[in-house]
Protein backbone atom coordinates (compact mmCIF):
# COMPACT_ATOMS: atom_id res chain seq x y z
CA UNK A 1 0.00 0.00 0.00
CA UNK A 2 1.21 3.60 -0.96
CA UNK A 3 1.17 6.04 1.92
CA UNK A 4 -0.33 9.00 -0.47
CA UNK A 5 -3.72 9.82 -0.69
CA UNK A 6 -5.35 8.57 -4.27
CA UNK A 7 -5.95 11.67 -5.14
CA UNK A 8 -2.48 12.94 -4.64
CA UNK A 9 -1.30 11.32 -7.50
CA UNK A 10 -1.70 13.08 -11.42
CA UNK A 11 -0.50 9.50 -12.95
CA UNK A 12 -1.77 6.58 -10.45
CA UNK A 13 -0.86 2.62 -11.35
CA UNK A 14 -1.76 0.07 -8.96
CA UNK A 15 -1.08 -3.45 -9.35
CA UNK A 16 -0.88 -3.18 -13.27
CA UNK A 17 0.09 -6.41 -14.87
CA UNK A 18 0.65 -7.82 -18.83
CA UNK A 19 1.92 -10.09 -20.38
CA UNK A 20 3.02 -10.95 -23.97
CA UNK A 21 1.93 -14.66 -24.62
CA UNK A 22 3.97 -16.00 -22.05
CA UNK A 23 6.28 -13.41 -20.91
CA UNK A 24 5.39 -11.22 -18.02
CA UNK A 25 6.30 -7.79 -19.34
CA UNK A 26 4.91 -6.06 -16.14
CA UNK A 27 4.70 -7.65 -12.93
CA UNK A 28 2.79 -6.23 -10.34
CA UNK A 29 3.53 -2.54 -10.92
CA UNK A 30 2.86 -0.11 -8.56
CA UNK A 31 3.52 4.09 -9.19
CA UNK A 32 2.58 7.23 -8.48
CA UNK A 33 3.26 10.63 -9.48
CA UNK A 34 2.41 13.90 -8.23
CA UNK A 35 1.64 17.06 -10.11
CA UNK A 36 4.96 18.83 -10.99
CA UNK A 37 7.41 15.74 -10.33
CA UNK A 38 9.72 14.65 -13.15
CA UNK A 39 10.41 10.64 -12.83
CA UNK A 40 12.89 8.93 -14.82
CA UNK A 41 12.54 5.42 -15.85
CA UNK A 42 15.74 3.16 -16.45
CA UNK A 43 16.38 -0.40 -16.55
CA UNK A 44 18.40 -2.33 -19.30
CA UNK A 45 16.24 -3.05 -21.84
CA UNK A 46 13.54 -5.34 -21.99
CA UNK A 47 12.67 -4.77 -18.32
CA UNK A 48 9.41 -3.70 -19.89
CA UNK A 49 10.23 0.59 -19.12
CA UNK A 50 8.72 1.32 -22.56
CA UNK A 51 5.87 -0.83 -22.12
CA UNK A 52 4.95 0.60 -18.77
CA UNK A 53 5.47 4.56 -20.44
CA UNK A 54 3.11 3.46 -23.16
CA UNK A 55 0.43 1.73 -20.85
CA UNK A 56 0.12 5.09 -19.31
CA UNK A 57 -1.94 6.53 -22.37
CA UNK A 58 -3.30 2.97 -23.35
CA UNK A 59 -1.29 2.36 -26.33
CA UNK A 60 -0.55 -0.99 -24.66
CA UNK A 61 -3.67 -2.22 -22.60
CA UNK A 62 -3.29 -4.37 -19.33
CA UNK A 63 -4.23 -7.11 -18.61
CA UNK A 64 -5.55 -6.70 -14.95
CA UNK A 65 -4.93 -3.67 -12.26
CA UNK A 66 -5.77 0.45 -12.80
CA UNK A 67 -4.26 3.20 -13.83
CA UNK A 68 -5.67 6.60 -13.54
CA UNK A 69 -4.68 10.26 -14.56
CA UNK A 70 -5.44 12.96 -12.40
CA UNK A 71 -8.10 10.69 -10.57
CA UNK A 72 -9.85 9.14 -13.82
CA UNK A 73 -9.46 5.31 -14.62
CA UNK A 74 -8.17 5.10 -17.79
CA UNK A 75 -11.24 4.42 -19.85
CA UNK A 76 -12.02 1.46 -22.56
CA UNK A 77 -10.85 2.45 -26.23
CA UNK A 78 -13.48 5.69 -27.45
CA UNK A 79 -14.36 9.25 -27.14
CA UNK A 80 -13.59 8.70 -23.69
CA UNK A 81 -9.89 7.52 -23.81
CA UNK A 82 -9.39 9.94 -26.62
CA UNK A 83 -10.38 13.09 -24.52
CA UNK A 84 -8.09 12.14 -21.81
CA UNK A 85 -5.14 11.39 -24.26
CA UNK A 86 -5.56 14.93 -24.96
CA UNK A 87 -4.64 15.68 -21.82
CA UNK A 88 -1.45 12.94 -21.60
CA UNK A 89 1.63 14.41 -24.39
CA UNK A 90 3.55 11.95 -25.92
CA UNK A 91 6.76 12.04 -27.34
CA UNK A 92 8.14 8.76 -29.14
CA UNK A 93 11.68 7.54 -29.67
CA UNK A 94 10.71 7.65 -33.43
CA UNK A 95 9.44 11.25 -33.46
CA UNK A 96 6.40 10.12 -35.40
CA UNK A 97 5.72 13.25 -37.17
CA UNK A 98 3.06 13.25 -39.47
CA UNK A 99 4.69 12.66 -42.60
CA UNK A 100 2.50 14.38 -45.14
CA UNK A 101 2.15 17.60 -42.90
CA UNK A 102 4.20 20.68 -42.94
CA UNK A 103 6.10 21.57 -38.94
CA UNK A 104 3.60 23.86 -38.89
CA UNK A 105 0.65 21.81 -39.74
CA UNK A 106 2.47 18.86 -37.56
CA UNK A 107 1.17 21.26 -34.39
CA UNK A 108 -1.48 22.77 -35.24
CA UNK A 109 -3.53 19.90 -36.29
CA UNK A 110 -4.07 18.34 -32.80
CA UNK A 111 -5.33 22.10 -31.25
CA UNK A 112 -7.63 22.67 -34.19
CA UNK A 113 -8.91 19.45 -34.89
CA UNK A 114 -9.48 17.68 -31.48
CA UNK A 115 -10.14 20.67 -28.85
CA UNK A 116 -11.55 22.94 -31.83
CA UNK A 117 -9.09 26.04 -31.59
CA UNK A 118 -9.40 28.28 -34.22
CA UNK A 119 -6.35 28.23 -36.84
CA UNK A 120 -5.20 31.77 -36.48
CA UNK A 121 -4.73 30.68 -32.80
CA UNK A 122 -3.36 27.53 -33.57
CA UNK A 123 -0.98 29.10 -35.76
CA UNK A 124 0.02 31.86 -32.96
CA UNK A 125 0.46 29.15 -30.52
CA UNK A 126 2.33 26.87 -32.91
CA UNK A 127 4.88 29.09 -33.65
CA UNK A 128 5.53 30.67 -29.86
CA UNK A 129 6.23 26.66 -29.22
CA UNK A 130 8.27 26.21 -32.38
CA UNK A 131 10.33 29.21 -31.62
CA UNK A 132 10.80 27.80 -27.69
CA UNK A 133 12.30 24.65 -28.99
CA UNK A 134 14.38 26.41 -31.42
CA UNK A 135 12.86 25.44 -34.86
CA UNK A 136 10.59 28.51 -35.73
CA UNK A 137 12.15 28.92 -38.71
CA UNK A 138 11.60 25.33 -39.88
CA UNK A 139 7.97 25.54 -40.08
CA UNK A 140 6.75 25.28 -43.41
CA UNK A 141 9.07 22.08 -43.97
CA UNK A 142 8.50 18.67 -44.19
CA UNK A 143 9.23 16.38 -41.62
CA UNK A 144 12.01 14.33 -43.97
CA UNK A 145 13.74 17.65 -44.51
CA UNK A 146 15.03 18.67 -40.92
CA UNK A 147 17.49 16.82 -38.67
CA UNK A 148 16.81 14.26 -35.97
CA UNK A 149 17.26 16.36 -33.45
CA UNK A 150 14.80 18.87 -34.93
CA UNK A 151 12.10 16.41 -35.67
CA UNK A 152 12.23 15.30 -31.58
CA UNK A 153 11.65 18.94 -30.58
CA UNK A 154 8.84 19.61 -33.07
CA UNK A 155 7.60 16.28 -31.27
CA UNK A 156 7.69 17.85 -28.42
CA UNK A 157 5.93 20.92 -29.62
CA UNK A 158 3.22 19.05 -30.60
CA UNK A 159 2.08 17.56 -27.60
CA UNK A 160 3.03 20.57 -25.70
CA UNK A 161 0.27 22.24 -28.15
CA UNK A 162 -2.10 20.39 -25.99
CA UNK A 163 -1.60 21.68 -23.05
CA UNK A 164 -1.15 18.30 -21.74
CA UNK A 165 -1.24 17.52 -17.96
CA UNK A 166 1.20 15.02 -18.16
CA UNK A 167 3.98 14.30 -20.78
CA UNK A 168 5.13 11.08 -21.44
CA UNK A 169 8.68 10.18 -22.95
CA UNK A 170 9.64 7.12 -24.41
CA UNK A 171 13.20 6.97 -25.16
CA UNK A 172 13.29 10.56 -26.83
CA UNK A 173 16.85 10.49 -27.60
CA UNK A 174 17.95 6.63 -28.46
CA UNK A 175 17.34 7.02 -31.81
CA UNK A 176 19.29 10.40 -32.21
CA UNK A 177 23.03 11.01 -33.04
CA UNK A 178 25.11 11.87 -30.39
CA UNK A 179 25.42 15.76 -31.17
CA UNK A 180 21.48 15.74 -31.53
CA UNK A 181 20.97 14.15 -27.69
CA UNK A 182 21.81 17.32 -26.18
CA UNK A 183 19.63 19.87 -27.83
CA UNK A 184 16.49 17.66 -27.17
CA UNK A 185 17.77 16.92 -23.45
CA UNK A 186 17.90 21.12 -23.26
CA UNK A 187 14.40 21.06 -24.35
CA UNK A 188 13.30 18.50 -21.62
CA UNK A 189 15.26 19.95 -18.79
CA UNK A 190 13.92 23.28 -19.21
CA UNK A 191 10.46 21.90 -19.34
CA UNK A 192 11.11 20.17 -16.11
CA UNK A 193 12.27 23.17 -15.11
CA UNK A 194 9.07 25.14 -15.42
CA UNK A 195 7.24 22.52 -13.30
CA UNK A 196 5.93 20.08 -16.22
CA UNK A 197 5.19 16.72 -14.69
CA UNK A 198 7.06 13.71 -16.70
CA UNK A 199 7.87 10.63 -16.86
CA UNK A 200 11.17 10.25 -18.88
CA UNK A 201 11.77 6.59 -20.22
CA UNK A 202 15.76 6.78 -21.06
CA UNK A 203 19.28 5.76 -20.93
CA UNK A 204 20.23 9.54 -20.77
CA UNK A 205 21.74 9.19 -17.17
CA UNK A 206 23.28 12.73 -17.23
CA UNK A 207 19.37 13.96 -17.64
CA UNK A 208 18.74 11.90 -14.59
CA UNK A 209 21.23 13.05 -12.14
CA UNK A 210 20.18 17.00 -13.55
CA UNK A 211 16.45 16.78 -13.85
CA UNK A 212 14.93 14.10 -12.13
CA UNK A 213 13.05 14.04 -9.02
CA UNK A 214 12.88 10.78 -8.91
CA UNK A 215 14.40 7.49 -10.63
CA UNK A 216 12.64 4.38 -10.83
CA UNK A 217 15.12 1.21 -11.76
CA UNK A 218 12.99 -1.29 -13.77
CA UNK A 219 14.65 -4.78 -14.20
CA UNK A 220 12.40 -7.95 -15.74
CA UNK A 221 9.22 -6.56 -15.42
CA UNK A 222 9.27 -5.03 -11.88
CA UNK A 223 10.16 -1.91 -10.27
CA UNK A 224 13.64 -2.84 -8.65
CA UNK A 225 14.08 1.00 -6.90
CA UNK A 226 12.03 4.11 -6.39
CA UNK A 227 14.96 6.72 -5.21
CA UNK A 228 15.91 10.24 -5.35
CA UNK A 229 18.73 10.61 -8.53
CA UNK A 230 21.16 11.61 -5.78
CA UNK A 231 20.11 8.16 -3.79
CA UNK A 232 19.93 5.72 -6.46
CA UNK A 233 23.55 6.55 -8.54
CA UNK A 234 25.80 6.73 -5.37
CA UNK A 235 23.94 4.45 -3.38
CA UNK A 236 21.72 1.43 -5.15
CA UNK A 237 20.16 -1.11 -2.93
CA UNK A 238 19.58 -3.75 -5.01
CA UNK A 239 22.33 -6.12 -7.01
CA UNK A 240 20.57 -5.61 -10.27
CA UNK A 241 20.66 -1.83 -9.55
CA UNK A 242 24.50 -1.99 -8.65
CA UNK A 243 25.11 -4.30 -11.58
CA UNK A 244 23.65 -2.22 -14.06
CA UNK A 245 25.35 1.12 -13.21
CA UNK A 246 28.54 -0.67 -12.79
CA UNK A 247 28.14 -1.82 -16.55
CA UNK A 248 27.04 1.89 -17.22
CA UNK A 249 29.85 3.76 -15.57
CA UNK A 250 32.75 1.87 -16.49
CA UNK A 251 32.51 2.90 -20.35
CA UNK B 1 -8.87 1.05 -93.21
CA UNK B 2 -11.77 2.62 -95.02
CA UNK B 3 -13.89 1.81 -92.70
CA UNK B 4 -12.33 3.40 -89.28
CA UNK B 5 -12.90 6.52 -91.55
CA UNK B 6 -16.33 5.70 -92.40
CA UNK B 7 -17.67 4.95 -89.19
CA UNK B 8 -16.19 7.46 -87.02
CA UNK B 9 -19.38 8.71 -85.64
CA UNK B 10 -20.13 5.00 -84.53
CA UNK B 11 -16.51 5.40 -82.89
CA UNK B 12 -17.12 8.25 -81.44
CA UNK B 13 -20.13 7.52 -79.72
CA UNK B 14 -18.97 4.07 -78.40
CA UNK B 15 -15.61 5.94 -76.68
CA UNK B 16 -17.93 8.62 -75.29
CA UNK B 17 -19.78 5.99 -73.84
CA UNK B 18 -16.97 3.79 -72.55
CA UNK B 19 -14.97 7.23 -71.26
CA UNK B 20 -18.96 7.47 -69.09
CA UNK B 21 -19.18 3.93 -68.20
CA UNK B 22 -15.81 3.89 -66.72
CA UNK B 23 -15.60 7.28 -65.28
CA UNK B 24 -18.80 7.13 -63.24
CA UNK B 25 -17.92 3.72 -62.32
CA UNK B 26 -14.34 4.64 -61.29
CA UNK B 27 -15.74 7.20 -59.07
CA UNK B 28 -18.38 5.16 -57.46
CA UNK B 29 -15.45 2.03 -56.92
CA UNK B 30 -12.98 5.01 -55.32
CA UNK B 31 -15.76 5.90 -52.87
CA UNK B 32 -16.89 2.49 -52.16
CA UNK B 33 -13.70 1.00 -52.01
CA UNK B 34 -12.04 3.29 -49.62
CA UNK B 35 -15.00 2.85 -47.34
CA UNK B 36 -14.76 -0.61 -47.26
CA UNK B 37 -11.13 -0.58 -46.77
CA UNK B 38 -12.02 1.63 -43.67
CA UNK B 39 -14.47 -0.52 -42.40
CA UNK B 40 -11.55 -3.11 -42.96
CA UNK B 41 -9.62 -1.80 -40.73
CA UNK B 42 -11.92 -0.60 -37.95
CA UNK B 43 -12.33 -1.53 -34.42
CA UNK B 44 -15.68 -2.72 -34.98
CA UNK B 45 -15.84 -6.05 -35.44
CA UNK B 46 -19.37 -6.36 -37.86
CA UNK B 47 -17.70 -3.98 -40.45
CA UNK B 48 -14.66 -5.98 -40.41
CA UNK B 49 -16.59 -8.87 -41.34
CA UNK B 50 -18.71 -7.25 -43.86
CA UNK B 51 -15.74 -5.82 -45.75
CA UNK B 52 -13.78 -9.21 -46.12
CA UNK B 53 -16.91 -11.06 -46.99
CA UNK B 54 -17.50 -8.99 -49.63
CA UNK B 55 -14.21 -8.44 -51.14
CA UNK B 56 -13.37 -12.35 -51.17
CA UNK B 57 -16.88 -12.57 -52.51
CA UNK B 58 -16.45 -10.35 -55.18
CA UNK B 59 -13.00 -10.12 -56.04
CA UNK B 60 -12.91 -14.08 -57.00
CA UNK B 61 -16.09 -14.35 -59.05
CA UNK B 62 -15.82 -13.13 -62.49
CA UNK B 63 -17.17 -9.97 -63.66
CA UNK B 64 -19.99 -11.54 -65.58
CA UNK B 65 -21.45 -13.11 -63.02
CA UNK B 66 -21.85 -9.82 -61.70
CA UNK B 67 -23.43 -8.24 -64.34
CA UNK B 68 -26.22 -11.37 -64.96
CA UNK B 69 -26.93 -10.44 -61.12
CA UNK B 70 -27.19 -6.48 -61.88
CA UNK B 71 -29.28 -7.50 -65.87
CA UNK B 72 -31.32 -10.29 -64.29
CA UNK B 73 -31.55 -10.41 -60.31
CA UNK B 74 -31.83 -7.31 -59.10
CA UNK B 75 -35.08 -6.78 -61.45
CA UNK B 76 -36.75 -9.82 -60.05
CA UNK B 77 -36.35 -8.15 -56.90
CA UNK B 78 -38.08 -5.23 -58.02
CA UNK B 79 -35.19 -2.68 -58.97
CA UNK B 80 -35.54 -1.77 -63.06
CA UNK B 81 -33.13 0.05 -65.06
CA UNK B 82 -34.96 2.49 -67.61
CA UNK B 83 -31.15 1.97 -69.29
CA UNK B 84 -29.32 -0.99 -69.33
CA UNK B 85 -26.38 1.40 -68.19
CA UNK B 86 -27.35 1.80 -65.09
CA UNK B 87 -27.33 -1.78 -64.23
CA UNK B 88 -23.52 -1.45 -65.85
CA UNK B 89 -22.10 0.94 -63.72
CA UNK B 90 -23.58 -0.83 -60.61
CA UNK B 91 -22.11 -4.31 -61.31
CA UNK B 92 -18.55 -2.57 -63.09
CA UNK B 93 -18.51 -0.05 -59.48
CA UNK B 94 -19.43 -2.93 -57.00
CA UNK B 95 -16.96 -5.35 -59.15
CA UNK B 96 -14.09 -2.95 -59.23
CA UNK B 97 -14.84 -1.18 -55.40
CA UNK B 98 -12.71 -4.93 -54.12
CA UNK B 99 -9.67 -4.64 -56.21
CA UNK B 100 -9.86 -0.68 -54.87
CA UNK B 101 -10.18 -1.78 -51.33
CA UNK B 102 -7.72 -4.25 -51.35
CA UNK B 103 -5.03 -1.96 -52.96
CA UNK B 104 -6.35 0.93 -50.15
CA UNK B 105 -5.72 -1.62 -47.54
CA UNK B 106 -2.40 -2.79 -48.52
CA UNK B 107 -1.11 1.31 -48.24
CA UNK B 108 -2.76 1.75 -44.96
CA UNK B 109 -0.94 -1.17 -44.18
CA UNK B 110 2.15 0.59 -45.41
CA UNK B 111 1.78 3.68 -42.73
CA UNK B 112 4.25 3.36 -40.24
CA UNK B 113 2.03 2.02 -37.00
CA UNK B 114 3.72 5.42 -35.17
CA UNK B 115 1.44 7.44 -36.82
CA UNK B 116 -1.45 6.39 -35.82
CA UNK B 117 0.22 6.39 -32.16
CA UNK B 118 0.80 9.54 -32.50
CA UNK B 119 -2.16 10.60 -33.63
CA UNK B 120 -4.14 8.72 -30.95
CA UNK B 121 -1.81 10.20 -28.78
CA UNK B 122 -2.92 13.89 -29.05
CA UNK B 123 -6.90 12.81 -28.37
CA UNK B 124 -7.57 11.99 -31.90
CA UNK B 125 -10.71 9.40 -32.86
CA UNK B 126 -10.86 6.50 -34.74
CA UNK B 127 -12.49 8.38 -37.17
CA UNK B 128 -10.25 11.19 -37.47
CA UNK B 129 -6.81 9.42 -37.36
CA UNK B 130 -8.06 7.27 -40.46
CA UNK B 131 -9.41 10.35 -42.47
CA UNK B 132 -6.25 13.44 -41.45
CA UNK B 133 -3.33 10.46 -41.21
CA UNK B 134 -3.81 7.59 -42.45
CA UNK B 135 -5.44 7.84 -45.65
CA UNK B 136 -4.07 10.97 -47.17
CA UNK B 137 -0.46 8.90 -46.66
CA UNK B 138 -1.94 5.70 -47.69
CA UNK B 139 -3.33 6.72 -50.87
CA UNK B 140 -0.99 8.31 -52.03
CA UNK B 141 1.57 5.17 -52.21
CA UNK B 142 -1.56 3.40 -53.60
CA UNK B 143 -1.25 5.21 -56.69
CA UNK B 144 0.24 3.40 -59.12
CA UNK B 145 -2.04 -0.08 -58.53
CA UNK B 146 -4.67 1.86 -58.55
CA UNK B 147 -4.45 3.03 -61.74
CA UNK B 148 -3.95 -0.73 -62.69
CA UNK B 149 -7.15 -1.23 -61.57
CA UNK B 150 -8.85 1.46 -63.20
CA UNK B 151 -7.05 0.81 -66.55
CA UNK B 152 -8.80 -2.63 -66.14
CA UNK B 153 -12.09 -1.09 -65.54
CA UNK B 154 -11.89 0.86 -68.66
CA UNK B 155 -11.03 -2.52 -70.22
CA UNK B 156 -13.59 -4.32 -68.15
CA UNK B 157 -16.15 -2.12 -69.29
CA UNK B 158 -16.30 -3.49 -72.49
CA UNK B 159 -18.40 -6.41 -71.00
CA UNK B 160 -21.17 -3.81 -71.29
CA UNK B 161 -21.33 -4.37 -74.74
CA UNK B 162 -22.26 -8.04 -74.64
CA UNK B 163 -25.39 -6.78 -72.77
CA UNK B 164 -26.60 -4.67 -75.48
CA UNK B 165 -24.72 -1.37 -73.99
CA UNK B 166 -23.62 0.62 -77.24
CA UNK B 167 -20.51 1.25 -75.77
CA UNK B 168 -17.31 1.03 -77.70
CA UNK B 169 -16.98 -2.83 -77.55
CA UNK B 170 -20.74 -2.89 -78.08
CA UNK B 171 -20.19 -0.48 -81.77
CA UNK B 172 -17.43 -2.86 -82.49
CA UNK B 173 -19.86 -6.15 -82.59
CA UNK B 174 -21.83 -3.96 -84.86
CA UNK B 175 -19.57 -2.92 -87.08
CA UNK B 176 -17.76 -6.32 -87.48
CA UNK B 177 -21.63 -7.62 -88.65
CA UNK B 178 -22.03 -4.51 -91.17
CA UNK B 179 -18.21 -5.13 -92.32
CA UNK B 180 -17.78 -8.89 -92.68
CA UNK B 181 -14.79 -8.20 -95.57
CA UNK B 182 -12.93 -5.64 -92.82
CA UNK B 183 -13.59 -7.39 -89.57
CA UNK B 184 -9.75 -6.80 -88.66
CA UNK B 185 -9.63 -2.99 -89.48
CA UNK B 186 -12.90 -2.68 -86.99
CA UNK B 187 -11.13 -4.08 -84.45
CA UNK B 188 -8.06 -2.05 -84.95
CA UNK B 189 -10.19 0.94 -84.76
CA UNK B 190 -11.78 -0.28 -81.16
CA UNK B 191 -8.52 -1.26 -79.79
CA UNK B 192 -7.45 2.08 -81.03
CA UNK B 193 -9.84 4.00 -79.34
CA UNK B 194 -9.54 2.07 -76.18
CA UNK B 195 -5.69 2.66 -76.18
CA UNK B 196 -6.63 6.54 -76.39
CA UNK B 197 -8.51 6.45 -72.57
CA UNK B 198 -5.91 3.86 -70.78
CA UNK B 199 -2.33 5.07 -72.40
CA UNK B 200 -3.17 8.39 -70.99
CA UNK B 201 -4.38 7.37 -67.77
CA UNK B 202 -0.67 5.69 -67.11
CA UNK B 203 0.87 8.76 -67.84
CA UNK B 204 -1.71 10.39 -65.73
CA UNK B 205 -0.68 7.95 -62.85
CA UNK B 206 3.24 8.75 -63.43
CA UNK B 207 2.55 12.40 -63.05
CA UNK B 208 0.53 12.48 -59.94
CA UNK B 209 3.10 9.87 -58.35
CA UNK B 210 6.42 11.85 -58.77
CA UNK B 211 3.92 14.86 -57.58
CA UNK B 212 2.26 13.16 -53.98
CA UNK B 213 4.80 10.77 -53.06
CA UNK B 214 5.99 12.20 -49.56
CA UNK B 215 9.54 11.29 -47.88
CA UNK B 216 10.43 9.73 -44.75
Amino acid sequence: MTTQLPGDALVSLNAVNKHYGQLHVLKDINLQVRKGEVVVVIGPSGSGKSTLCRAINRLETIDDGDIAIDGKQLPEEGKELARLRADVGMVFQSFNLFAHKTILENVTLGPIKVKGVSKAEADKEAMALLERVGVGHQAPKLPAQLSGGQQQRVAIARALAMKPKVMLFDEPTSALDPEMINEVLDVMIQLAKEGMTMIVVTHEMGFARKAADRVVFMADGQIVEDATPEEFFTNPQSSRAKDFLSKLLTH
Amino acid sequence: MDVIIESLPQYWDGFLRTLFLAAVSGIIALVAGTLLAAARVSPVAALRGFSMAYVEVVRNTPLTIAFFFAAVVLPRLGVTFQQFEIAAIIALSAYTSAFIAEAVRSGVNSVPVGQAEAARSIGMKFGQVLSLIILPQALRTVIPPMINILIALVKNSSVAGAFYVLELFGYGKQLANDHGDAVMWVLVGVAFFYLLITVPLGYLAHQVERKVAIAR
